[in-house]
Order: structure tokens, then sequence, then C-alpha cells
């Protein structure tokens, strides 16, 4: 008996860290898109998240707006708020060197936070799942519908992602800018209107991150830091720049957290993730692929 | 058996280098004479600046000996190497922008005189004493260099031509005995050409040794002692200008370069 | 630009010797000596951070976690133990350079984003400390009950008599930082800013000198820790959380971290800010701190220290 309940157990610390895990990837892989065009790394990365669940809330729940329309309006917004970043607080700069490229986008991430909790305040917020609350029972463990969605959306992203990387004008001229920038802007791509696509796409999956994730662990005007800097952990832990590490990234990092609070403590539940950050970036900064030379596995 | 004056600073022993898969140097062997002048030419990507960059200890080699004063260094960071006294100058001039022109030949001091963090927090006599001394010297090599009148100027605000002279400037305050110079005439006009020149005889006679990468051959053949001739990254001939000057096997690698 | 004379220098400690007799005369900023006090307590920080990323070009977003450390141990080490304040200042500054080689030898291999989301982490993760080991610190609710300070049993027991010790532990900072920055040691911290390749061909120990600056800066935010601890008589975690390190961060940005003189000027306004002219904003204050930084970063790359130089070439043209 008591194996049993252990194994179903661990299956379900498994599974919730996989859900988490996902949302992470998605955050990577925004992270990605943004560092492979612009070199930049956005600390307000986890802002957009976090938008993505308020405004979906204020859609979906306050509006009430049938799921169908408030996701894309969402999204929709969101994206507009991550080109607004780009325009106004990156593109000004004068002189980018990595620091002020940082600090503007840390200040960005203040902002976008002060404003979120300005209209909605300090509580949290929450979204009604998807498709219900009747748990899935699954040799022992307890499946949540909207664990799925979470995945699933996470499945949808990258092949989306890997869609309009290989198959679009658009996508393939992105590319280009992430491998050469000057060789891109001699063969005619508008560099700057890419890094503008690079924080509207990125901004556009943060919001389908916070969306699919609001349902399990609502959503605050405060959350955006902590997902930001788990979903680096996750972008570094694969390997910055490259998609696929982003999502194995993600996957292992929201295990790693979501077993450490099971089987260690659930008070250092944010620390794990963090020590897994640092001991990545202390030992092997490259990240797990790092012996694979990046640029075969850079994109889908 | 005059060994003595055959004495060699810096010996290099079957040095191989590899970046992923690619050979940029394959088992290159050649030696520097104590006081000599020796330069290294070769057409482009021919291993000149990845053998300077092994030499000063950017990077290690991926197999093989350097040997400064009969002490393999290969493995010793740059910083290390100009302690033990190798200085450099870069292809792509490497200054500090930011510094003035004195401030830069200063820093150059830095491998002979050293105050520690706590001696110069609290200013204590001897890193006052220590500061005074750099001063003067930093002040006798822009003498040196003719850049004296300069030595206020942010370096950033030289014309290329004295942003070079600068440059083997700072290497020369670390009083270097092998002074390694990376295309010091490279971007030069004619006069500014001679300039460098002159300097860096008046350099090899007191007594310090230079290897130095160049592609203008009119320096080289003029200033050299020897010439190692590399072509990827493999040394294909070695010795006096005359020399180099009439040998089949260069004479097909430049062509072969440029044509 | 970088030579600092000592004319600024003691106009400012003049102006520091008679700050709270001015505020005593006027009313309306009697209690500018109290708010004064804890500008001091920034400023050390800022002063060791100014040095770490305006003069070595290492940007560090975890000095929160250094503050607080400093803090702790004074506050554990007095309450539990009754050891006496000075040792346990002495001893969080041990503990502190400790923790800062440990972290800092790795981290500052890094470069740029990475350094920063190490130090960012590694801020985090003692904050969590802070809260979780409630045993040893209390938990959230802080440890209360952190005695004051004497010097050779003189109760340092006034804002104004804590005001001179604060200010007179930032003078000494500030003298000593100065003098590092115009000796070779300077020279070769802005050699590495300038060109790390450059700098390490003649000679300079690249990462011993950012390590170095590293501890130093995080010695002084441990030394502004207990003396926060000692003059709040207590301690609690939120204090330590990560908008105070990017709280420092403005102060740097804004004063501007090329000059040692943007630490004070910008850790003096941004603690007036918080403390007294932005009470109107209530909680929204950040987007205040986020408008000025990235105002400050778009419009300002020098900080206000920059604003004589350009001011000067505005008149020569």
């Amino acid at each position: 008996m008591e194996k049993i309940t252990l194994a179903s157990q661990l299956l379900q610390y498994l599974i919730t860290g996989l859900t988490v895990g996902s949302v992470y990837a998605m955050v990577a892989v925004g992270f990605n898109i943004i560092y492979n065009v612009t070199e930049i790394i956005n600390f307000a990365q986890g802002e957009f998240v976090m938008l993505g669940g308020l405004i979906m809330v204020f859609f979906h729940v306050a509006m009430g707006l049938s799921l169908i329309l408030a996701f894309p309006a969402t999204v929709i917004l969101v994206t507009l708020v991550g080109m607004l970043l780009d325009r106004l607080a990156i593109r000004p700069i004068r002189q980018p060197s990595v620091l002020t490229l940082i600090i503007a986008t840390i200040a960005a991430s203040i902002i976008i936070k002060g404003a979120a909790m300005f209209i909605w305040g300090k509580d949290p917020y929450d979204l009604p799942a998807f498709s219900g609350r009747n748990p899935i029972t699954f040799l022992g463990a307890v499946i949540q519908p909207q664990y799925l969605w979470v995945i699933g959306f996470l499945v949808f992203v990258v092949i989306a992602l890997s869609i309009f990387f290989d198959r679009t004008i658009i996508g393939k001229a992105m590319s280009a800018c992430a491998d050469n920038a000057d060789a891109a802007s001699l063969v005619g791509i508008n560099v700057k209107q890419m890094i503008l696509l690079s924080f509207a796409l990125s901004a556009g999956i943060g919001a389908v991150a916070g969306i699919t994730m609001t349902p399990i662990s609502l959503m605050e005007y405060d959350r955006g830091v902590m997902l930001a800097i788990k979903g680096f952990g996750a972008a570094i832990l694969g390997g910055l720049g490259s998609f696929p590490g982003a999502i194995l990234g993600g996957l292992i990092i929201g295990s790693i957290e979501s077993f450490g609070a099971g089987l260690i403590s659930s008070g250092y539940k944010d620390a794990f993730a963090l020590l897994v950050l640092m001991a990545v970036l202390f030992f092997k900064p490259s990240g797990i692929f790092g012996d694979i030379e990046i640029s075969k596995i850079k994109r889908f | 058996m005059d060994t003595v004056r055959e004495e060699n600073v810096l010996e290099v022993q079957k040095l191989v280098m590899t970046f992923g898969g690619l050979m940029a140097l394959s088992n290159l062997n050649f030696q520097v004479k104590k006081g000599s002048i020796k330069a290294i030419i070769g057409p482009n990507g021919a291993g000149k600046t990845t053998l300077f960059n092994i030499i000063t200890g950017s990077f290690p080699p991926t197999e093989g000996t350097v040997k400064f004063k009969d002490r393999s260094i290969q493995h010793l960071k740059a910083h290390k190497i100009a302690d033990r006294g190798i200085s450099r100058t870069f292809q792509t001039v490497e200054l500090f922008g930011n510094m003035t022109v004195l401030e830069n030949v200063m820093l150059g001091c830095h491998t002979r005189v050293r105050t520690s963090f706590m001696a110069s927090g609290f200013v204590l006599p001897q890193s006052r004493r220590k500061e005074k001394r750099i001063r003067e010297s930093a002040l006798k090599i822009l003498k040196f260099i003719g850049l004296t009148d300069k030595f206020k100027d942010s370096a950033d605000s030289l014309p290329l031509g004295e942003q070079k002279l600068l440059e083997i400037g700072r290497a020369l305050a670390s009083e270097p005995e092998l002074i390694c110079l990376d295309e010091p005439a490279a971007g030069l006009n004619e006069t500014e050409t001679h300039v460098a020149s002159s300097l860096i005889k008046a350099i090899n006679a007191k007594g310090i040794t230079v290897l130095l990468v160049e592609h203008d051959m009119k320096v080289v053949m003029n200033i050299s002692d020897e010439i190692v001739v590399l072509n990827y990254g493999q040394k294909i001939a070695e010795g006096p200008p005359e020399d180099i000057r009439n040998n089949s096997r260069v004479i097909e690698a430049y062509l072969g370069a440029e044509a | 630009m970088l030579r600092i004379t000592k004319l600024p220098i003691t106009i400012f400690a003049l102006f520091i010797i008679f700050f709270p007799w001015i505020a005593r005369q006027i009313p309306a900023i009697d209690h500018y000596t109290d708010i004064m006090v804890f500008a001091g307590i920034y400023c050390l920080i800022t002063i060791g951070l100014s040095l770490l990323m305006g003069y070595a070009g290492q940007i560090s977003l975890g000095h929160a976690a250094f503050y607080g450390i400093g803090a702790y141990v004074s506050a554990i080490l007095t309450v539990r133990y009754g050891l006496n304040p000075w040792a346990c200042m002495c001893i969080g500054v041990a503990v502190t350079a400790a923790v800062a080689l440990l972290v800092g030898a790795p981290s500052l291999k890094l470069k740029g984003h990475y350094l920063a989301m190490a130090t960012l982490a590694f801020g985090i993760i003692i904050f969590i400390i802070f809260n979780e080991e409630i045993e040893w610190t209390g938990g959230p609710d802080g440890m209360a009950g952190i005695p004051g300070l004497s010097i050779f049993g003189f109760e340092l027991d006034s804002v104004e008599k804590y005001f001179y010790l604060v200010w007179g532990f930032v003078l000494a900072a500030f003298v000593f930082t100065v003098n590092v920055i115009q000796s070779g040691t300077g020279r070769a911290l802005r050699a590495i800013h300038a060109s790390e390749p450059a700098a390490s061909a003649m000679g300079v120990d690249v990462s011993r000198f950012k390590i170095m600056i590293f501890v130093y800066s995080a010695v002084l935010a441990s030394l502004a820790g207990s003396l926060y601890a000692h003059y709040l008589n207590f301690v609690n975690p939120s204090t330590f959380d990560l908008f105070f390190s990017i709280k420092l961060l403005i102060m740097i940005a804004l004063g501007g971290m090329h000059n040692i003189w943007g630490a004070v000027i910008g850790a003096g306004l941004i603690t007036f800010l918080s403390y007294e002219w932005l009470h109107y904003f209530e909680e929204f204050d950040v987007i205040v701190y986020g408008a000025i930084l990235l105002l400050v970063t778009i419009f300002l790359p020098q900080g206000l220290a920059g604003v004589p130089g350009i001011v000067k070439d505005w008149f020569r043209s």
C-alpha cells in the first residue's frame, strides 16, 4: 500500500513538474526568440506572462467575452505591449551596451509590474479552467484537465514556431538576422523590423503561457520576476538560443522544482530552480547541449 | 659551441592548434634568437595571429610547447606570460580609449610595480612613491616614442599612426625581453611606416628581442634578421630576408594566394 | 573626469557636519537628519557598487543579499548570543567576504547577462533563506531587540549621534575608494573596462581584480547592513528583497555610474524620494522608479554626475 502511494505521489510530482515546466519552456522560448535576433536578454519576459493571465481575466471574466474571443484578444494586446517595449525602451537607447540594455529591460519590467498593480491591485485572480476542473485519475495521480491544455499549448507553440522559422519568408529572414545581422541587412532585410517582430512574437508566446497557467496557479501583478528568472534558467540549461534546449530545460527545471518542493521542502520551492540556474552558470554556461555545436540545434 | 651568443629566447616546438576540426597551425617549429628581430609572414589566414595569441597566452595550443627562456609557458594565462617578460601589441589597436596617453603607458608598468588594494586605499607612502616612479618611467617612454606633447590627450583622440606608436610604448613600459608586434605598419602611410620601422629598430638596439607579424614586405625585408613564412598553418620557409626573397615556395604561396 | 579633487570633498564634509544643525533650525525638515542616516547607509553600498559597475564594468543584481547578510549576522549574534555589536559587525564583514568570494569567483568569469542573472538568482536565494530559516532569522516577522551601538561607553542613542557615525563610515569609505580609483588599482580597473585582452596582455590579472572589487563592494554592503540593524533595532527580510537590489541599481544609474560622486548623489536622491517625496504615490512609486531608470538610461547615460560635462560642452559649442 505504502509503495503504491509513494509511486503515485512521485507520478503526481512529475505531472505537476512537467506542467509547470511547460510554462517555463514557453518563457524560455520567448527569451530565445529575442536573444537570437538581438542578443538582448529581456528581463521583462516574465511580465508578458503576468499580463497574459491578468488581461485574460479582464476579457474573459470581467467583460464576459467567450474563451474563443478573449484568448486571441489577450494575445494581441500583450503582443502590442511587447512591441511598445521595443519602441519605447530598447530602440531609443543611443549607445546600446549589455549593461544599458539590461537596465532598460529591468526598468520596463518594473514599470509594467507597477502598472499592473495600479490596474488590478495586489490580489491574485482566478480564471475558469478551459474545460472544467473535473480531475482525471491516472495510476493514482490526479491530472487537472488544464494541465493538458498547458502541455498542449507548448506543443502547439513549438509546431507553429518551427513552421514559422522554416517555411515562411519572414521567419527565414528572422533566422538570417540571428545568424548575422550585418549580412541580413545587406541582403535587404529590415533588421529593426525583425527586432520589433521578435519582441512581438516573444510577448505573444508569453501571453499564451500566462493565459494557460492562470487557471492552475492564479495570477497576480508580481509573478513576472520569478517566471522570468526560471524561464531564463530553462533557456540557459538547454543552451541559450536553442529552442529544443529551451523546451527540455523548461521541463527539467519544472520537474526539479516539483520534486524538490514535494520531497525536500516546499518553502525552498523557488530556490531549487535558482540553484540549478546558478550551478549551470558556474559549471557549464553553454548548457547541457553545450558540447554539441549549438548552431546545429539552434533552430527547429 | 658558441651557446651564449646563440641563446634562444623563444622556442616553439611541435605546435598544433585546431579550431573545431579546422587546423590553424600544424606541427610548427621555430626559434627566436636573443636580441634579434624575427618576422612571421604569410598570406591571410596562414595562422600568424593565432600563433601570436598562443605565445602571449590568449588561449592554450591544442598540442606542443612554447618555451620562453627554457621554461614552457603554453599553459600560462596571458597576465602570467606578461609577468615573465613577453609583451605584445594587437592587430586591431586595443588601447584603453577611456584613459589618457600617459595613463596607457603607466598601465604598461603594471607588471613591474604593483600596489596592493589596501596600500592604495590608505595612500601609504610606499604607494605614493611607486606611483611617482611609474609616472617618471612612463614619461621617459613617451619621450622615446615621441608622444610627450600629447601625454594628456585621451588615447581615442590620436590618429591611427600615433595609436600604433602608443601601443608599442605601452608594451615597452613593462620592460619586456620579448616584444610581439602584430602588424605594426598596417594602415599606416609611408611616413608613419618609416617612423614605426625606425622605432622597432631602436627598440631592438636596446637589447629587446622583437617578434613581428607584418604584411608590408618593405618593412619586413628592411628590419628583420630572420623570417618565418607560414602558409595554411605550416612553416614553408625560414631564413634571412635575402633567402626568403628568392625562395620559390614562398613566391608560389603568395602568387597563389593573390591569384 | 576622474581626478577627484580635495575641495569638493571638504565642502561635502562640511555640509555633513552642519547638516543636523541646519535641519534643527527649520522645523519642516528637522526629520531630514533621520532620513540622512538611511541615505548614508545606502551611500555606503552604492560607493562600492559604483566601483564595481562603473569602473570595473561588472553588473550585480544581488547586493541586497550582502546588505542582508551583514544585518542578519549582527542581529543574530547580538540578540541570540549577546556578543559585542562591533565584533558582530566584523564577523558580518568576514562572513560576507567569504560568501562574496565563493559566489564571485565563478560568477565573475561570466559576462553581461549571465553575471546579472547569477547575482540575481543568488540574491533571491538568500532572501528565501532569510524567510525560511525561522529558528535563526525569525522568518518573515523578522527580529526585534537588536541593541544600539556605543563607542567606549558613549551611547550613540540619538539620531544625530548615529548620523555622525554613519556618515563617518561613508566619508572613510569614500576617501578610501577615491584613493583606490586614483592608484594603479583604479587604472587597472579602467583598463579592464576598456579592453580585457589588452589589460591581461599588460599583466593585469583580470579575474583577480574583478573578485577583489566584488568582495570590497560586498563588504561595504555588509557594513551598511550592520549599521542598519543597530539603528532600527529590528530587521525583517523584506528590506533585503530583489527590489532593493534594483533600487541600488537605480541609485547608481541616476547618479551616474562612471563617477564616484554619482553614487553619493544617487543614493541621497533616491532615499529622499522613497522616504519623503514619493509618499503621494504610495505603493505605485515603483512606476516612478521604473520611469526614472528608463529615462536616465535613454536620455542621461552618464547620470546626474554627467550633467556638468554636458553643460560645459553645450556652452563650448
